[in-house]
């Protein structure tokens, strides 16, 4: 009886172990992730998948208005159901990058990032998770994500001081509706 | 146990329940009003780009939610997915009080004349149940002023020479145009069209103790936080609670209609919002559901007289769901067109109605409401990159210099798109989902082409530098426009309510909404279901004064 109990504990902390890993609070190189969902390296692809998506030019891009904070953050949130395909299309994103250049994605110069994104874009991708999951569905997947996260409202974590927003020619905060709504607020000096 | 027995019981508090609930408890009907939602408040607004009842990358803001709702949706090569309400293909409407109108960019609109003769106006369309109303523009014409008086609209169509006559003029002005506006009216009349304000069920002045319209950005699909935008929720709903007669039970789910040994309706059962299983028994049952969900209420009431549902002996319950199949055109400016004056949709036209060359019907055009930057992001003429440096440009470059204007098409119903009951999915309560299935008619898809070239046309007048047409596709129309499926008739074996809104073959049942639309016009439904609503509640209190349905 002493015995069966003591395997069972010994079954549940292996589990709990295995839990863990599997939700990535430890990534594989045993570093604990500051990200919700996310491993660090896991991160780093998508900052880098983003950055391609919405680049930095003469107004930031998607990386400096932390999108990958509002994928983390969606991925246990409303976009949980995509858990799967991020943790292996992320894989594969690293698959078809050291097959096409024999380096990992965040170690390829943009324009190799750029080609590579591409492939899966065409659905033409190298890799072996691609023979089961579609290149394509999984890079439309970020694309939209990104969408959200960069012109999205800031409060679900991207977007960072509306700088989407603003670069569109948006005020940020914006001008007309709640600011002249909030009684908290002085009423604004109308100009003459 | 069933509950307290009340004179009536509606299902549903959106645009047509919330309707019928305010005659029924002002002519002193003990009423209930069950709503599956919640109640919101304007401070819900929240002016969130992702998750409305539009836009749902995170949901759906108004409900219903993700968790406990789901349909079956069969797609065009005849493959069924498991659909949730923030996917495009749930056609979902809003649920909670006030339904559709408590978020809705709030056109509206009167059909016209020929909107309710469609088959006498065109002939038959092959293919196409296309069919007249059994009843007239000028049986709802009194019907329509009122629910634009007691409602709330504003706008002019004194332009509009296509406007089927009108006794009593719109209660408030519009609003003052915007810079888009002045473009497109201007350019419209150079066309020889006939522009006008767009009539809308907005204050533009104070009205019914509420605001005017602020003008922001966040129209459709939110709620309005200056509560200047009208639906049933801040008008008819708190005057049916004024008069004490009418209760509003919330989150409440109905489950199936009952029915009598002698085919008579005895009332309704439903889960209530702490999930128990409740029966209220009542004189006449108000089904105000949606053009979805009534007619899966009525197929899941199934008993030994009505084995294949209530209203269906004919098979013609759920049949004929349409909605719009939005046409148009997008256009870049080589100058600012966005003025950031809200909502939007305010300069119209009826040119296109009716009329076209060898067409069955057609639409009314109007500028689009304001995109938010994220709904930008696929607006994007054909072949144009979707990622990467070149998109983001776009979006820097073209923001403020685009517009689109568009129009619902008139759709030719087809007797195979349809709402069933699934065999096999349940919901969270265990009852039967709405399947969906069937396509447009090729005919809806030619109307739409000719009306995105005008609406094309439109756009180059106006200066556009570029252009590009958005177009329909074949599949299956229904969302927020959605109607059709409990069609209303003179003949029983072709119709499922007769010209009052009551089901044929059980008199003190009646389904309110826009289900029984036969044909759903080339505007937006909302005010059309209002009228109907109060004219299907006349005759109800007429029966009532008569012989209290018993």
């Amino acid at each position: 009886m002493k015995n069966s109990k003591r395997l069972s504990r010994r079954k549940f902390i292996k589990l709990a172990v295995s839990v863990a890993a599997s939700g990535s609070a430890i990534s594989c190189a045993g570093t604990i992730s500051p990200w919700r969902f996310l491993s660090v390296e896991e991160a780093q692809i998508v900052e880098a998948i983003c950055g391609q998506i919405i680049p930095a030019d003469q107004d930031p891009g998607a990386t400096q208005a932390g999108v990958v904070n509002f994928i983390d953050r969606q991925l246990v949130g409303h976009l949980r159901r995509h858990q799967k395909a991020y943790r292996e299309g992320l894989a594969g994103v690293n698959q078809t990058s050291l097959a096409r250049f024999g380096k990992k994605f965040v170690d390829l110069p943009a324009p190799q990032q750029t080609e590579v994104l591409t492939a899966l874009d065409k659905n033409e991708a190298p890799g072996e998770i691609w023979q089961q999951r579609s290149a394509k569905e999984f890079f439309d997947l970020v694309v939209s994500h990104t969408m959200q996260g960069f012109y999205g409202d800031p409060r679900h974590g991207g977007n960072r001081d509306g700088v989407s927003w603003r670069m569109v020619g948006l005020s940020y905060p914006p001008i007309r509706g709640r600011l002249r709504y909030d009684l908290t607020k002085p009423a604004p000096k109308e100009s003459a | 146990m069933a509950l307290k027995h009340v004179n009536a019981v509606i299902i549903g508090a959106g645009a047509a329940g919330g309707i019928v609930a305010k005659e029924l408890a002002v002519a002193g009907l003990s009423v209930v009003l069950l709503e599956r939602g919640k109640w919101y408040s304007p401070f819900e607004c929240r002016k969130d780009d992702l998750r409305n009842q539009r836009v749902t990358a995170l949901g759906s803001a108004f409900g219903p939610d993700d968790e406990r709702y789901v349909r079956v949706f069969v797609d065009a090569n005849g493959q069924e997915h498991l659909v949730r309400p923030s996917e495009g293909n749930y056609h979902n409407n809003a649920a909670c009080v006030g339904g559709g109108t408590f978020s809705y960019g709030a056109l509206a609109w009167r059909y016209m004349e020929k909107d309710f003769r469609m088959r006498s106006t065109y002939g038959a369309v092959e293919g196409s149940t296309l069919e007249d109303w059994p009843i007239s523009y000028q049986d709802l014409e009194p019907y329509y002023e009122k629910a634009e008086w007691e409602i709330g609209v504003s706008g002019d169509d004194s332009k509009n020479i296509f406007r089927a006559p009108r006794n009593k003029p719109l209660p408030m002005p519009p609003m003052p145009p915007s810079r888009e506006h002045q473009l497109l009216r201007d350019t419209a009349e150079l066309l020889g069209l006939h522009p006008f304000d767009a009539p809308m069920l907005r204050n533009t002045v104070p009205y019914n103790g509420r605001g005017a319209c602020m003008r922001c950005r966040w129209c459709v699909g939110f709620a309005c936080e200056v509560d200047a935008k009208n639906g049933t929720h801040n008008t008819v709903i708190p005057k049916a609670l004024a008069t004490k007669n009418c209760e509003l039970r919330t989150e409440c789910v109905a489950k199936e209609i009952l029915t009598s040994a002698q085919g008579r309706v005895t009332g309704v059962a439903y889960f209530d919002a702490n999930d128990r299983l409740q029966e209220q028994p009542a004189d006449l049952v108000v089904v105000s559901c949606s053009a979805t969900e009534s007619p899966r209420l009525l197929l899941n009431s199934k008993s030994q007289l009505f084995p294949n549902g209530l209203g269906n002996r004919n098979d013609w319950v759920g049949r004929n769901l349409q909605g719009h199949a939005y046409a148009g055109a997008y256009g870049l400016f080589d100058f600012d067109v966005y003025d950031d004056l809200g909502p939007g949709a305010s300069v119209a036209v009826c040119d296109y109605n009716h009329g076209n060359p060898g067409l069955a019907g057609g639409a009314a055009l109007a500028n689009e409401f304001i995109r938010l930057p994220y709904n930008f992001t696929t607006v994007r003429p054909p072949g144009a990159p979707r990622w990467g440096a070149a998109h983001k440009e776009f979006m820097r470059k073209w923001f403020k210099r685009h517009t689109a204007v568009h129009g619902p098409v008139q759709e030719m119903p087809v007797f195979d798109s349809r709402v069933q009951v699934d065999p096999k999915v349940k919901d969270y309560w265990g009852i039967p989902v709405a399947r969906l299935s069937g396509l447009n008619h090729p005919h809806t898809l030619e109307v739409a082409k000719y009306v995105a070239l005008k609406a094309e046309t439109w756009l180059k007048e106006a200066g556009a530098i570029q252009t590009w047409l958005k177009m329909p596709g074949r599949g299956l129309s229904g969302g927020q426009h959605q109607a059709g499926t409990c069609r209303m008739g003179n003949d029983p074996k072709t119709s499922v309510v007769n010209k009052y809104c009551q089901v044929h073959d059980v008199d003190n049942l009646f389904v309110v909404d826009a289900s029984v639309h036969v044909t759903n016009g080339g505007f937006n439904p909302g005010l059309t279901i209002m009228a109907v609503a109060y004219y299907a509640s006349d005759h109800i209190l007429t029966t009532w004064k008569d012989r209290k349905f018993r």
